[in-house]
C-alpha cells in the first residue's frame, strides 16, 4: 500500500463507521422499545415468521413507535422462536417458544403495560435484579463467543448493524498493512482450517500468495453437508458480513481479485442474506474497485451448489464451480497452487473466514491465547440428537466433550443414559463414555479415531444401536460417493452390505475381521477425503462397541432394541389391563386381539413392528415391551382368541 | 527434454522429466496393473486405484499414474503394502464383475485376466459379496455391443470419444454404485451421436465393449492397435 493512500482509507472508513453508528444509535436511543425476532432457518422452522408477522401487525394496529427487526440465531435453537425485547428501564429480555398469541401478549402487557411476562422468559441478555441472565446458565462459564459474537444480536440484512458492532474495522486495518504481514499475523495466530482437516490457514495463504499466476481466487466453502450440522448455515444467515470481511482480507493478503461464496442451494436463506450483504458492501465500496480508496479491488459472487455432499471436498467443489460434474481429482496439485480455472486458489471454510477479522483486529497473540497448544481459538459445534439444548455452541479448543454435552448441552433428555457422541459427521467417529474427558482439539480427536470435522456433534443415548448408527452413516457416504474411484464406490458398498446383514441378524463373525481389513484399505486407497474417512464410523464403533456387533451376530440380539429385524413387540400379560383396548384400536394391521381373559396378544405373523402399540399403551400399565432376540418371547398359550 | 534416472524394482531406468512413474515403468517393460491411465490425458484420472507402488522415503503407497519421476527415486512395485491395496481394489472390481470368461468375447485379451495373473488372484474371489447390477445390454449399434455390467468404469472410452475424437457420445452418469458409462439421457447408442468408429471398443480393457461382426470378439491384431501397453 502506498503511504499516500493510508489517510484516505482511514478517513473513508471513519465516515462509514460514523454513519453506521448514528444509524444504530437511532434504533437503540433508549427512548423506545426494540423487538428482535430470530429468523434464521432454525427460528423459521419453529414458526418465527408467524411470530414476526403477529408482532408487526400488532405494532401497526396500535400505532406504536417500536421497531421490530429480524436477527439471526443466538444458538439456543432448542427454544426457538426466540424474541428479544429491549425496553427502557429493563434489561434486554429474551423469550422462548414464542407463538403469535404470546407475541400479542408481549406487546399488550410488556410494551404497552409494565408486565415483562416472566412466564415466557428464557433469560436476560445482561445481568440484572429482575430475571436470570444468560450468564447464570451453567453453559456460560464454558462458552466463548468469537465467531458467533454477532449472531442473534444484529440484523444480518443491515450492514450498518455490523459496522456499528465493530465490523469492517479489521478490513480497514488490514488495508493499511502489507499483505505479507497479514499472512504472518494469521500464521502466528495458529488458526487451522475449520472445515475439518485442520490445515494451517496462514500456510495455505502463503502458498497461494507465492504461487505463480497473476489472477488468483478466494473461495468460501459453505457446502455444509454433514447430517446434523448447521453451523455454517447459521453463520451465513446470522452474520454474513463477517464471512465477507474475512474473504476480502484473504483476497488482499494473497493477491486475489475475485472470490466466490459456494453455498448449497438447499440453504436459500443463507444465499439470500449473503447476496444482500454483497450488495450492501458494494454500495459502501467495501467491495468492488479501489476498496476504501486503496488500490486493492475485489469482487465476490455467490454460487449455489446442487447439493452433492462430495462437493464440499475442495477439488470437487472447484470442478463444480467450473460447471463440470462435481468429482474430486488427485492432489497435488493443491488448489493453493493450481485451483479454479487452473489458477492459485484459497478455499477456506465459513468459520475459518469468519475468524479472520477477529485475528486482525485483536492480534495473533490474543487468538493464540485461546485454546490448546496445537489448536488455537474456538470451536463452533452444532449440538443435535439426544441432548437437551440442541443448537449452536462456541467453546475454546480444549474444552472437554463432557463439558460440551453435559454443561453446555445440559445432558441427555428423559433421564436416559449417555451412550456415545458422533463427532465429525460421516467422516468422523463415535466416541464412548470413556472418551468424554478428551479435550476437543484437532489432534486428540484424530487420535481417538474420530475427527474434528466441521462441527457436527450428534449425541446418542442407550436407545441408539451403534451398528445401526454405523450403517446409517455408511449408507449416507455410499449414496453420496461420486463413484469415480474403486475403493469408495465398491468398497463402501461392500461394507454397507455386510452391515445391512448384521443389523438383520444375518451377519457372520468373520465379517468383523473382513470389515476391519477392508476399512483400512479404503482409508489408504481412496482418491479423496470422502473415501479416506468414510470407514471411520464403522472403525470407531467396532473399536468401542464391538460387543454390540457380536450380540447382533452371535445372539441375534440388538442390545439397544432398535434393529427391527431383531426385535419383537410383546404384551406382558400380568401388566395388561383387561378393560383397556388402546393398543387394539391403534394397531395399523389388526395384529392385536384380546384372548378369553381379555388380555391382549400380538399375532407375530401379522405384526409389522411399527411400535404404535408401545406408544398407545397408557403409562400406568406399560404392558408393551420390545424383546430381543425375538425368540425370547414366551410362546402364546394355546387357545382361541376372542374375535 | 531433460531425462531423469530412477530405480524400479532394482532396474535402473531413465524417463523424461515430468513423466509419471507408471509410464516410465511400462516403457521399460515393468508391468504395473492399471485400467484408467491414459498417456495423452491432460491429468491422470487416478480412478481405478490399482497402480499402487512404494517409493523409498514415502511412508504410504502412492499411485504410479500420479507420481512424477524424480532423479534418484527408488520405486518398488512389489511391496507388500502396495500389493495389498492393489489386490483389494482388484477384488472389489471383480466382486461386481460378472465372471463368465468362457462366454465372453474378450476372453484371452481381457486386461482383467492379465491383472489377476499378475496379482496372483483368482477371478472368482470369495472374499467379498457378489454385487451385480444387472443392467440391460445395448446392442443397438450396428458396430458393437455395450454390456454395462462388464464395465469397470475406467473411462478410457469416454476420454477417447470426447477428448481425442471430439464426439462425446459416451459419458459418465449417476453417482456411487450406480455410476455408469452411458449416452446422453441414456438413449440407445444407435440413436446417440455415435459415429460407429469403434475406437471405444479398441480402448475397452474388458468385455464391456465388443465388436459385433466377429463372434469371437476383438482379435489380438486389433488389440495391438490399442494405445494401452499390455503386460509383457
Amino acid at each position: 500500500m502506498k503511504a499516500a493512500e493510508l489517510p484516505t482509507i482511514v478517513s473513508t472508513f471513519r465516515d462509514i463507521k460514523d454513519r453506521a453508528e448514528s444509524h444504530w444509535r437511532e434504533l437503540r436511543d433508549n427512548s423506545k422499545a426494540v423487538i428482535m425476532v430470530g429468523t434464521a432457518t432454525c427460528g423459521r422452522a419453529a414458526g418465527a415468521m408467524e411470530v414476526l408477522k403477529a408482532l408487526r401487525d400488532e405494532v401497526k394496529k396500535r400505532n406504536l413507535d417500536c421497531p421490530v427487526i429480524e436477527v439471526g440465531c443466538m444458538g439456543h435453537c432448542y427454544s426457538e422462536p426466540n424474541v428479544t425485547i429491549t425496553k427502557p428501564g429493563y434489561p434486554p429480555i429474551c423469550y422462548a417458544h414464542v407463538n403469535p398469541v404470546i407475541a400479542e401478549r408481549l406487546i399488550k402487557e410488556f410494551i404497552l403495560g409494565d408486565d415483562p411476562c416472566l412466564e415466557f422468559v428464557l433469560a436476560a441478555a445482561e445481568e440484572n435484579d429482575l430475571v436470570p441472565s444468560f450468564s447464570d446458565f451453567p453453559r456460560a462459564q464454558y462458552e466463548k463467543k468469537v465467531v458467533l459474537k454477532n449472531c442473534g444480536q444484529i440484523d444480518p440484512q443491515q450492514i450498518e448493524h455490523y459496522i456499528a458492532h465493530g465490523g469492517y474495522a479489521a478490513l480497514s486495518k488490514a488495508l493499511q498493512m502489507r499483505p505479507e504481514d497479514i499472512i504472518d499475523e494469521v500464521k502466528r495466530s495458529g488458526l487451522r482450517g475449520r472445515g475439518g482437516a485442520g490445515f494451517p490457514t496462514g500456510q495455505k495463504w502463503e502458498t497461494c500468495r507465492y504461487a505463480a499466476g497473476r489472477s488468483k481466487y478466494i473461495i468460501c466453502n459453505g457446502d455444509e453437508g454433514d447430517p446434523g450440522a448447521f453451523m455454517d448455515r447459521a453463520i451465513i444467515e446470522s452474520d454474513p458480513h463477517s464471512v465477507l470481511e474475512g474473504m476480502i482480507i484473504a483476497g488482499y493478503a494473497v493477491g486475489a481479485r475475485y472470490g466466490y461464496i459456494y453455498v448449497r442451494a438447499e440453504y436459500p436463506l443463507a444465499v439470500h442474506r449473503a447476496e444482500i450483504a454483497l450488495r450492501q458492501a458494494q454500495k459502501l465500496n467495501l467491495l468492488g474497485k479501489n476498496i476504501l480508496g486503496s488500490d486493492f479491488s475485489f469482487d465476490i459472487k455467490t454460487f449455489q451448489g446442487s447439493g452433492a455432499f462430495v462437493c464440499g471436498e475442495e477439488t470437487a467443489l472447484i470442478e463444480s464451480l467450473e460447471g463440470k460434474p462435481g468429482l474430486p481429482y488427485n492432489r497435488p496439485p493443491y488448489p493453493a497452487t493450481r485451483g479454479l480455472n487452473g489458477k492459485p486458489t484459497v478455499i477456506n471454510n465459513v468459520k475459518t473466514l469468519a475468524s479472520i477479522c477477529h485475528i486482525i483486529e485483536n492480534g495473533a497473540e490474543w487468538f493464540a491465547s485461546i485454546g490448546t497448544d496445537g489448536s488455537k481459538g474456538t470451536a463452533v459445534f452444532a449440538l443435535a440428537g439426544k441432548v437437551v439444548n440442541t443448537g449452536l455452541a462456541e467453546v475454546p479448543m480444549g474444552t472437554t466433550l463432557r463439558q460440551v454435552i453435559f454443561d453446555v448441552g445440559s445432558g441427555i433428555p428423559n433421564g436416559k443414559r449417555f451412550k456415545a457422541v458422533q463427532i465429525g459427521g460421516p467422516s468422523g467417529g463415535c466416541l464412548p463414555e470413556s472418551a468424554l474427558d478428551l479435550p476437543i482439539d484437532f489432534d486428540s480427536l484424530t487420535d481417538a479415531g474420530a475427527m474434528m470435522g466441521s462441527g457436527g456433534m450428534i449425541v446418542l443415548d442407550e436407545d441408539d444401536c451403534m451398528v445401526e448408527i454405523a450403517r446409517y452413516f455408511l449408507e449416507f457416504t455410499q449414496r453420496e460417493s461420486c463413484g469415480k474411484c474403486t475403493f469408495c464406490r465398491l468398497g463402501t458398498k461392500q461394507m454397507l452390505e455386510v452391515l445391512d446383514e448384521i443389523t438383520k441378524g444375518k451377519g457372520r463373525i468373520e465379517d468383523i475381521d473382513m470389515l476391519m481389513e477392508l476399512a483400512q484399505d479404503i482409508k489408504a486407497g481412496s482418491l479423496c477425503g470422502l473415501g479416506k474417512t468414510a470407514p471411520n464410523p464403522v472403525l470407531t464403533t467396532l473399536r468401542h462397541f464391538r460387543d454390540e456387533y457380536e450380540a447382533h451376530i452371535l445372539e441375534g440380539r440388538c442390545p439397544a432394541l432398535m434393529c427391527a429385524d431383531l426385535i419383537t413387540y410383546y404384551i406382558i400379560p400380568e401388566k395388561c389391563e383387561r378393560s383397556c383396548d388402546a393398543c387394539v384400536g391403534t394397531c395399523t394391521v389388526e395384529a392385536i386381539s384380546p384372548n378369553k381373559q381379555r388380555i391382549k396378544v400380538i399375532d407375530q405373523e401379522k405384526c409389522v413392528k411399527c411400535g404404535t402399540c408401545l406408544t398407545a399403551c397408557p403409562p400406568q400399565y406399560n404392558a408393551v415391551i420390545k424383546v430381543s432376540p425375538p425368540s425370547e418371547v414366551p410362546a402364546p398359550k394355546k387357545g382361541k382368541t376372542r374375535k | 527434454m531433460k531425462t531423469v534416472s530412477l530405480t524400479i524394482d532394482g532396474n535402473k531406468v531413465t524417463a523424461s522429466e515430468g513423466d509419471k512413474v507408471l509410464w516410465a515403468a511400462l516403457d521399460n517393460g515393468i508391468y504395473i496393473p492399471n485400467l484408467c491411465a491414459l498417456r495423452d490425458a491432460a491429468e491422470p484420472a487416478a480412478a481405478c486405484r490399482l497402480c499402487f507402488i512404494e517409493v523409498e522415503g514415502c511412508s504410504k503407497p502412492v499411485t504410479a499414474c500420479t507420481e512424477p519421476v524424480q532423479e534418484g527415486m527408488v520405486v518398488n512395485t512389489k511391496g507388500a503394502n502396495a500389493l495389498r491395496l492393489a489386490r483389494t481394489g482388484f477384488e472389489l472390481l471383480m466382486a461386481s464383475h460378472p465372471v463368465d470368461c468362457a462366454h465372453c468375447a474378450s476372453n484371452g485379451v481381457c486386461e482383467l485376466q492379465i491383472i489377476a495373473r499378475h496379482l496372483s488372484i483368482k477371478l472368482k474371489s470369495k472374499r467379498f459379496r457378489k454385487l451385480l447390477r444387472e443392467l440391460p445390454i445395448d446392442s443397438s449399434s450396428p458396430e458393437f455391443v455395450y454390456d454395462p455390467n462388464k464395465c469397470v468404469l475406467c473411462g478410457r472410452c469416454v476420454w477417447i470419444c470426447r477428448e481425442r475424437l471430439g464426439i462425446g457420445a459416451l459419458g459418465f452418469a449417476y453417482r456411487g454404485f450406480k455410476r455408469m458409462v452411458t449416452t446422453f439421457g441414456g438413449e440407445p447408442i444407435a440413436e446417440s451421436s455415435c459415429h460407429g468408429c469403434d475406437e471405444c471398443v479398441l480402448a475397452c480393457p474388458t468385455g464391456a465393449l465388443t465388436l459385433k461382426d466377429q463372434h469371437g470378439g476383438v482379435s489380438r491384431a486389433q488389440r495391438q492397435k490399442d494405445p494401452q501397453p499390455t503386460a509383457p
